[in-house]
């Protein structure tokens, strides 16, 4: 156990001091909701309209973003055969890795989307709530995504493979989440919504350390 | 692990084969290593050394054939007896050097005073404050070595330990090695040049080949 808790706390700190690994994900984050209003015109129904679909596609591709780096680099550097090598459960090694990411990650793009929201016309009273499904959606986003990442993580240039294998396992958090911003949007209750993608966030992080973890083995194979 | 089952672990192999895509890279590889001995592996390059090193690790899957470490009655695989190191040294770029040691010696549930004391031991003393980025070959190779001191395993899977190291470097591998053997570990260990006293020799290439139908 002091080993998987040991690699989170280090990957923490590799993600904050290492130029900051959360930068790419939030600019993107940041520039995709900004042009909006560009591309969808700047009536406010149009945003209306669109505004929380695209947010909710940009939190998705900017949690996609740092996944080709989840395992690759402690593969290319022998980090990951050293892991397994002493007999530790590769199954921790996934969740605490993907699970430090998503705290130097997740948390900032959280913290930026209600500034995002507004932005498309979003209602500012939401701004609690919208930070909250934020967090739920990229930890779904995140977890999903690790399988892709320990899938790709053997091959050159795996983004595309990472974004081919993990888009399908978007789909409920997709569903749910945008349909929980929608709701927040016009004043609906969002609750049900809400509940149905920390479902889906919750099966995501409860299965796939088991299924990266697999990956992660054929790859050191 | 308690310091008896140490003493008493014994590794046997048997009939063990080791393939790559659709080439066998030996088979019918019997042998059986107690406690204090080592083994070292020769052959040509991509004979099989690293990927027998991966095997006994728990790395690769064998092709057939079977590894037993077992000692004290019980049978021991759950990694916790053995250190592996393989080619790459495990290094991280960003990370300072004592940052590195310190993480491994958390890695394992020991006190960080072990990692310093570690260090000094492979000689990197003075070098505690240097990213991993400006270390040179040879210091990333003692960087791992420090793995094998934070923590005592009773097996050793080395591939080329000595690669990259200075005179004096090889010196200390040696040393650490024969340390080890007396407290009644065993080293496996693939390796070219100068070997170890008092080593047993396995030649890899020396086994038969063959090819996947």
């Amino acid at each position: 156990m002091s080993g998987s808790v040991s690699v989170f706390v280090r990957e923490l700190k590799l993600a904050w001091s290492g130029g900051g690994g959360a930068a790419l994900p939030v600019g993107f984050f940041a520039a995709a909701c900004s042009i909006t209003p560009f591309a969808v015109g700047n009536a406010v129904e149009n945003l209306k309209i669109a505004g929380p679909g695209v947010m909710w596609i940009a939190l998705a591709l900017s949690s996609l973003l740092p996944m080709e780096r989840l395992f690759q680099a402690d593969l290319e550097d022998g980090t990951l055969d050293a892991y397994a090598g002493s007999g530790i459960g590769m199954e921790g090694i996934a969740f605490a890795k993907t699970f430090a990411h998503w705290i130097a990650t997740g948390i900032p793009l959280a913290i930026i989307s209600p500034v995002l929201w507004i932005m498309l016309q979003g209602p500012p009273e939401a701004s609690l709530f919208v930070i909250g499904a934020s967090l739920v959606g990229s930890a779904a986003f995140f977890f999903f995504g690790s399988i892709g990442a320990g899938l790709a993580a053997g091959m050159r240039r795996g983004g595309l493979l990472i974004a081919l294998i993990t888009l399908p396992l978007y789909v409920p958090t997709m569903i749910f989440g945008a349909a929980a911003l929608y709701a927040a949007a016009t004043g609906e209750a969002w609750t049900s919504s809400l509940m149905l993608t920390g479902a889906a966030a919750l099966f995501g992080v409860a299965t796939s350390p088991f299924a990266a973890a697999m990956a992660l083995r054929t790859a050191i194979d | 692990m308690t310091a008896s089952s140490v003493t008493s672990l014994v590794l046997e192999v048997e009939n063990l084969a080791a393939a790559r895509g659709l080439r066998i890279l030996f088979e019918g590889l019997n042998f059986r290593l107690s406690a204090g001995e080592s083994l070292e592996l020769r052959g040509h390059n991509g004979s099989g050394k690293s990927t027998l090193l991966r095997i006994l690790a728990g790395l690769t899957r064998q092709h057939a054939g079977e590894v037993r470490y077992s000692g004290a009655g019980q049978d021991q695989n759950d990694g916790a007896e053995r250190h592996y190191l393989g080619h790459l040294d495990a290094v991280k770029s960003s990370e300072t050097a004592a940052e590195q040691a310190a993480f491994w010696a958390r890695y394992f549930g020991r006190d960080v005073s072990v990692a310093i004391d570690a260090m000094k031991r492979v000689g990197l003393a003075g070098r505690e404050q240097v990213p991993g980025r400006g270390l040179s070959a040879g210091q990333k190779r003692r960087l791992a070595l420090v793995r094998l001191l934070v923590e005592p395993r009773p097996v050793w899977l080395l591939d080329e330990p000595t690669a990259a190291l200075d005179i004096e470097g090889r010196g200390l591998v040696g040393q650490l090695v024969a340390e080890h053997r007396a407290r009644g570990g065993m080293v496996i260990a693939a390796i070219h040049g100068e070997g170890f006293e008092g080593s047993r020799t396995l030649d890899v290439s020396a086994l038969p080949v063959g090819a996947l139908t």
